[in-house]
């Protein structure tokens, strides 16, 4: 009776150590294409010239109202706001609400844990369902919308269905299943000192994580890209100083 | 070939986004350019035998060489925000009309060729080989964008359709696809000085001419010089401006201007011509060589400014691209722009009260402006914010008692294109120019009923021929359309002015 107790603890324990291992694997190869695919994609477009001046309009006349306007459209999606109120609308709470529930994870990976994520931490649950939310907003219209399902691909599907799942798995650790979050944070901690630490064998979380280790590997080759891109965009990010300023890049010599 | 169909949409007193007509606009397309006109640009005279691989070889290079291609093509996350900004979408509701699906006919083929995903999963992220049929839409569509920019206003990425289009367009003159209207018209600016191929003895002929019959309408000598050493300011026109209708009622004001004030000024028989066509192909080359005769004139003539007419895309590749492409400009008198657009002269002339008006002269106007997507969307005046929009109003005023804006989402950076621009102002297109000017024809009709309005300003050759041809489409007198210098030509003071 006490030997079968014995291998059963056993059998655990290997259980525990095998996916602490796979999902240790799992994160480092997930950050290692995240870090490396933005860096190659971000140097691409940093080491590919803009030969002409193409600044939409309106366009700020200097290099501190070109920050001003970036500063714009990735706080306020200001251009979003002027062409479409309910893709603004759904796509404004989505972003904010994953920005806040991204601040409040923060807690799983530092100790002490930072003042502003504390704060954070009551919003960020409020946080979820907004994102959730935002989501489905946004998923209505690539169904119903006649223009935007026409433009919609699987993939554009299963990126919605990604980030909604993980949000849903995260709430449901919430509300529905609780998992041992002392233990995760003890396993994240681990990570990134790599000294591995049992990660909690806890099907809903195993869920979560595997689907966030997607969400990166998935990042750098996917329209995920808008991300980075927003800052590169020659539109965006040039003044508006073509008579005042000779610009001249290395192929387009005049 | 036969003409094809004209079919005007009904004007709605509102304007409504068009349920998705799928393929409504597939048989449009442009005549293509002959082997000749292609080969005189340094293309390939027809399709060549491996097009695919040197299409896919063109993309990748034109990948390496403009940061707007590459970013955008990965950046758009299929929002729809621009799904409705198109005018060819409104007017003819082919869902390949929607600027994103527009850019999509180009990605999907550089998701398959250039990134992982479209390698592995091509089904997954929509990617595409580059086929027969995708070329075919390629030539259609992109022949039906006049790189307005209009989209990109409303992008939360500043994605601009305009330079894909650009690109499509490179890379399809790059294997022998070139569209006749453009190249041609290039061929001509290289042989002649002028997209409309016209002499140099010609050109003093008509300006003689002009001098004779504004010398009976007032008696005095107003001046049209060409090649005219010392000179102070070279003017660069569209053209058209030489003689077609109501282009050369401008030109008469630009000459009036320059008599009212004192200035000495001329036309180059070597660069009589402001538009670029090299912009419409997207070809840097091309572009840099059309812009360098207007150095090159400039130079040879010993003037002291460079003044550019009413030619909205000339004027976009004046602005923003000459100091690139042909500056620097230090040789040239620094207290003024280089270059400077007409209107800017006119409007410090106005500021200045170096030239005065007899507004009671447009009294039989009620004016509205039609902001040209080319100086709306790329381009600037008198150095301030939204100058672009503020000046040419500013003159209509001073030249005018009655002047009425359109619609606040379809003026300033929200300007409609008169749907012929971008190298689309061709006959064989006409049905296309016909709808895309339905959401400009649709608030125009709303300032002719509520003001009166009968006189539409603009400051683009383009639109002005444009709106001739497509106003009777829509039941307006052709006539309604003119320059801005049309109405200071009409109202100027000249002589004395006391």
């Amino acid at each position: 009776m006490q030997d079968r107790r014995l291998a059963e603890a056993d059998r655990l324990r290997l259980i525990v150590v095998l996916l602490t291992a796979f999902f240790a694997c799992l994160f480092y190869a997930a950050t290692a294409v995240l870090v490396a695919g933005l860096a190659v994609k971000m140097l691409g477009y940093a080491r590919t010239p803009a030969p002409l001046k193409i600044p939409t309009t309106p366009a700020p006349a200097t290099r501190g109202g070109v920050v001003l306007r970036i500063l714009r459209e990735v706080t306020l999606f200001a251009s979003l706001f002027g062409a479409n109120k309910w893709i603004w609308l759904f796509g404004w709470i989505f972003h904010v609400a994953l920005a806040l529930v991204l601040l409040r994870h923060l807690r799983y990976f530092t100790q002490p844990v930072w003042g502003v994520v504390e704060i954070a931490q009551p919003f960020g649950v409020y946080a979820g369902f907004a994102m959730l939310a935002g989501l489905a907003g946004l998923w209505a219209r690539r169904f119903l919308v006649e223009r935007i399902r026409y433009i919609s691909t699987y993939s554009d599907h299963l990126m919605l269905a990604l980030l909604a799942a993980i949000a849903a798995s995260g709430l449901a650790m919430k509300y529905l299943s609780h998992t041992d979050i002392v233990a995760l944070k003890a396993f994240m901690l681990g990570l990134m000192a790599f000294d591995w630490q049992p990660l909690p064998a806890h099907p809903v979380l195993l869920v979560h994580l595997a689907l966030v280790a997607a969400l990166m590997a998935v990042f750098p080759a996917s329209k995920l890209l808008h991300a980075p891109g927003v800052f590169f965009s020659p539109g965006l990010n040039q003044a508006d100083d073509s008579r005042e300023r000779r610009h001249v890049t290395r192929w387009a010599q005049g | 070939m036969a003409a094809p169909d004209v079919l005007a949409p009904a004007l709605k007193q509102y304007p409504v986004i068009p349920i998705l007509q799928r393929g409504a606009m597939a048989a449009s397309k442009p005549y293509a350019a002959s082997d000749k006109m292609n080969e005189a640009l340094g293309f390939p005279g027809k399709l060549v035998d491996d097009w695919q691989a040197k299409a896919i070889g063109k993309m990748g290079e034109l990948l390496g060489k403009y940061r707007s291609f590459k970013v955008y093509l990965d950046a758009c996350v299929h929002c729809g925000a621009c799904t409705d900004k198109c005018h060819y979408f409104l007017g003819t509701g082919d869902p390949k009309n929607m600027p994103v699906a527009r850019q999509d006919l180009v990605r999907k083929v550089y998701r398959r060729y250039f990134t992982l995903a479209g390698k592995v999963f091509p089904k997954l992220v929509g990617a595409e080989d580059l086929t027969e049929s995708v070329l075919d839409d390629w030539y259609k569509y992109f022949n039906q964008c006049s790189e307005c920019r209009r989209c990109s206003v409303y992008c939360p990425y500043g994605i601009d359709t305009a330079e894909i289009t650009m690109a499509a367009k490179e890379i399809m003159d790059s294997i022998g696809m070139g569209q006749k209207y453009t190249n041609e018209i290039i061929g001509k600016v290289h042989k002649l000085g002028n997209n409309l191929g016209l002499p140099g003895p010609a050109l003093r002929n008509t300006l003689e001419t002009m001098e004779e019959e504004v010398k009976e309408d007032t008696g005095l000598d107003v001046r049209f010089p060409v090649d005219e050493q010392g000179a102070e300011v070279l003017v660069v026109v569209p053209s058209a401006d030489f003689f077609a209708e109501p282009h050369v009622y401008s030109l008469i004001g630009y000459a009036k201007v320059f008599h009212a004030a004192g200035i000495r000024w001329t036309f180059s028989s070597h660069a009589s011509e402001a538009g670029n066509f090299g912009l419409f192909i997207g070809n840097y080359e091309q572009m840099r060589k059309i812009a360098v005769r207007v150095r090159e004139a400039a130079l040879e003539l010993g003037v002291k400014r460079i003044v550019v007419g009413e030619c909205g895309h000339a004027w976009r590749v004046a602005y923003s691209f000459w100091n690139t492409l042909i500056g620097p400009f230090d040789w040239l008198d620094a207290r003024y722009p280089v270059p400077q657009h007409i209107c800017e002269l006119t409007y410090d002339l106005i500021r200045r009260g170096a030239i005065q008006f007899d507004r009671e002269k447009n009294d039989h106007r009620v004016v509205t402006f039609h902001d040209s997507c080319n100086v709306a969307r790329g381009s600037g005046m008198g150095g301030i914010p939204g100058g672009q929009f503020i000046l040419p109003r500013e003159i209509i005023r001073a030249a005018c008692n009655h002047f009425h804006d359109m619609a606040p989402e379809t003026i300033r950076q929200h300007t409609f294109c008169c749907g012929g621009g971008g190298g689309l102002l061709t006959d064989e297109l006409l049905d296309l120019r016909v709808k895309g000017a339905l959401p400009r024809m649709e608030a125009l009709k709303q300032v002719v009923d509520a003001y009166g309005v009968n006189f539409m300003a603009a400051i683009c050759a383009i639109c002005k021929a444009q709106f001739s041809k497509v106003l009777p489409y829509y039941k307006f007198d052709m006539e309604m359309i003119g320059g801005v210098h049309q109405l200071v030509g009409d109202a100027i003071r000249l002589g004395r002015n006391d």
